[in-house]
């Protein structure tokens, strides 16, 4: 297992340097399709770079252009406009058949007519390989994906997740510069899906190569990417790592798209040595830390607070924190913790996420009165 | 009220004292063996009617049972080469209409074009046109035309009728075919004609095999047509439509069934076949 290459693509074009360039950039590419009389926009100015080796996440409800996005990485659809680059070189306009990437689809695209062996085979014949060297690398990635005992057997005579990593050794054999990866759990149960989450990451570390993972469940974005794009309508509203999109969201979409976020209308009231004073709700203070520099004094926004990044507690925190008072309005006990929904007043309500950490009951009932509070550091503010 | 209840009641209880389990006839059942028997009838007579030994020159009571026919079956010459037509005509079909058939389904199944439309309107056409309507349009365009009609006329006549049929059963299996399948293929590394012969071409053989077999089956058998365009050459069924003036030679009985045996061995061999790929 441990012989499959970890390098690079072996096949490195003339007049490339691999390891600085980027394997995946798109610079401000646009996709338009004409859709009787309209014109869609499935893809409106991207600008990407994946780095060699990352395990990169195009993330987003449907219709938000991830898959489009993939599509003109893999070379199916060539952009409106805006350049592809693989590893520095340019591709844009050049076929499916001569990029150095390869795809895992969505319902798996295995050949029915052939065996498991002969379809992870495809790709090595097509460039010609030796037949000893084949034989030698297909049995090694049916290795590697498990699925030795099963090279003789078709297709159809799989299970949903075999017929799955047979896809991905078809696809990884080759040692493609990139793999792109659509949707590749969707048709799984939710076991067979978490248990593929970590086998897919484990094969990633493994040979090293470049992962691009489409996808619309943001849990599968957060725990397997090194970085991952959030895109919608056609853009990408986030780039960074999981810890910083979920974190630190920029955008509203984003705060919403990703876990359960508070949104908290406020007003800017001054700033206390870097940390904005922010009012909210009915005269309660939340403090903000190193806000934009845009804001000032009588700036309109909102606030986004984790859920659980809120203490709950019956009494008044002090003042270097975010403090507002509310009542509870309903209590979800879920045994390792236990959700809150908190009226603040204004018309707002505040999400809270408690851990059980001890065995007393949950702190407070429905109709009790509370203090919530948060650091400054876990309020960020989004404009507008 | 209570009269009626005391009257419908007691016929109930009696039933009930002596228990008679009835039987419900299953018509479905026999309605199906009803419609198989109609159907498979005519084949069957001609089978038997092909081991009759008849006294005369009609082979229509039996007689005996003889083999002599298997053994003579090839006595009447211009029979023989009615067959011998019909057959390779057949074949001539199966494989020009397999061929244009399938690139036509493939257009229509996988591509938007201009006259999309106009050409399925036209395939439906030709399947639902009478044949008598087929057959006196294509003789006039040959005389039009200044073609003499023969061998060559009737293969184009046949070509023209099957290749919808062809066409439309590939079709069918090309809208059901999962278009990833052949992006796979290329983003494998193969090219287009690469992509068509290993996948798409596999994919779509058992519907090209119906199709050709289908195509098969109704330029062998075909009558109205063409005795309008075949001229002066003669096929099967047009030399037993001759010969049904005269009398029946048990021959025709012996080839028809071995043509039925061919058939049935080719719809096996193709059952067979799919079963394997499944």
């Amino acid at each position: 297992m441990a012989s499959i290459s970890t390098t690079a693509p072996a096949t490195s074009d003339e007049g490339t340097t691999p390891s600085p360039e980027p394997a995946i950039s798109l610079e401000g590419v646009y996709k338009s399709f004409r859709s009787g009389s309209e014109t869609v926009h499935a893809v409106a100015g991207v600008d990407l770079t994946i780095e060699q080796g990352e395990f990169f996440s195009l993330l987003g409800p449907s219709g938000c252009g991830k898959t489009t996005t993939m599509r003109m990485i893999a070379g199916f659809e060539d952009p409106t406009e805006g350049t592809v680059r693989l590893g520095g070189r340019d591709v844009t306009g050049v076929a499916a058949n001569h990029r150095d990437v390869n795809m895992v689809f969505q319902s798996y695209a295995l050949f029915p007519h052939m065996n498991v062996a002969e379809n992870v085979a495809f790709g090595l014949k097509r460039k010609k390989v030796a037949k000893d060297e084949i034989k030698r690398r297909v049995t090694e990635m049916l290795d590697l994906v498990e699925l030795g005992h099963r090279a003789k057997h078709r297709p159809t005579q799989l299970s949903g997740g075999q017929q799955q990593r047979v896809a991905l050794a078809r696809a990884l054999v080759n040692q493609p510069a990139a793999l792109l990866l659509d949707e590749p759990l969707g048709a799984l149960d939710l076991k067979l899906r978490q248990a593929m989450q970590v086998e897919l990451k484990r094969i990633q570390r493994e040979v090293g190569i470049t992962f691009v993972y489409v996808t619309h469940d943001q849990g599968e974005a957060l725990t397997m990417s090194d970085r991952l794009a959030v895109m919608n309508n056609g853009g990408v509203e986030q780039l960074g790592t999981p810890a910083e999109v979920y974190e630190r969201p920029a955008t509203r979409f984003v705060a919403d798209f990703i876990g359960t976020s508070n949104l908290i209308r406020g007003v800017v009231r001054g700033d206390v040595g870097g940390v904005w004073r922010v009012e909210i709700a009915d005269g309660a203070t939340a403090l903000v830390a190193g806000s934009p520099d845009t804001v000032t004094s009588g700036t309109h926004l909102h606030l986004t607070v984790r859920p659980e990044k809120i203490r709950i507690g019956v009494d008044r925190p002090g003042d270097d924190v975010s403090a507002v008072q509310g009542v509870i309005t309903e209590t979800v006990y879920l045994g390792a913790a236990t959700h809150y929904q908190v009226d603040i007043g204004g018309g707002e309500e505040i999400t809270v996420y408690q851990q059980n950490v001890s065995d007393s009951a949950p702190v407070a009932e429905r109709g009790a009165t509370v203090w919530l509070s948060w650091p400054a550091r876990h309020s960020y503010p989004l404009l507008a | 009220m209570s009269a009626t209840f005391e009257t419908t009641d007691r016929p109930v209880e009696r039933k009930r004292s002596t228990p008679r389990i009835r039987r419900r006839t299953d018509w479905g059942r026999w309605y199906t063996w009803a419609v198989l028997a109609w159907l498979f009838a005519p084949i069957a007579f001609m089978i038997v009617f092909s081991f009759n030994d008849p006294a005369g020159r009609h082979n229509i009571t039996w007689q005996g049972f003889t083999l002599r026919w298997y053994a003579d079956a090839f006595a009447y010459r211009d029979l023989n080469e009615a067959m011998y037509n019909s057959v390779t005509i057949a074949l001539l079909t199966m494989f020009v209409a397999g061929a244009l058939g399938t690139l036509l389904g493939l257009a229509l199944g996988r591509y938007d074009f201009r006259g999309k439309q106009l050409t399925n309107l036209v395939m439906f056409a030709a399947i639902s046109a009478p044949e008598v309507v087929l057959g006196a349009a294509l003789l006039s365009t040959f005389l039009m035309m200044n073609v003499t009609t023969g061998y060559w006329t009737t293969v184009i006549a046949h070509v023209m009728f099957c290749v919808s049929f062809v066409a439309i059963t590939v079709r069918a299996r090309v809208i059901t075919l999962d278009p990833s399948l052949e992006e796979a293929a290329r983003d494998l590394g193969a090219g287009s004609w690469t992509t068509f012969r290993l996948v798409t071409f596999p994919m779509l053989f058992p519907a090209i095999m119906a199709g050709g077999l289908l195509a098969f089956a109704l330029s062998i058998d075909d009558y109205i047509i063409t005795s309008f365009v075949s001229g002066d050459v003669t096929t099967f069924p047009l030399w037993i439509w001759g010969a049904t003036r005269v009398g029946i030679p048990p021959q025709v009985n012996v080839m028809g069934t071995l043509l039925f045996a061919v058939g049935l061995v080719m719809a096996v061999v193709n059952i067979v076949a799919a079963r394997r790929r499944a």
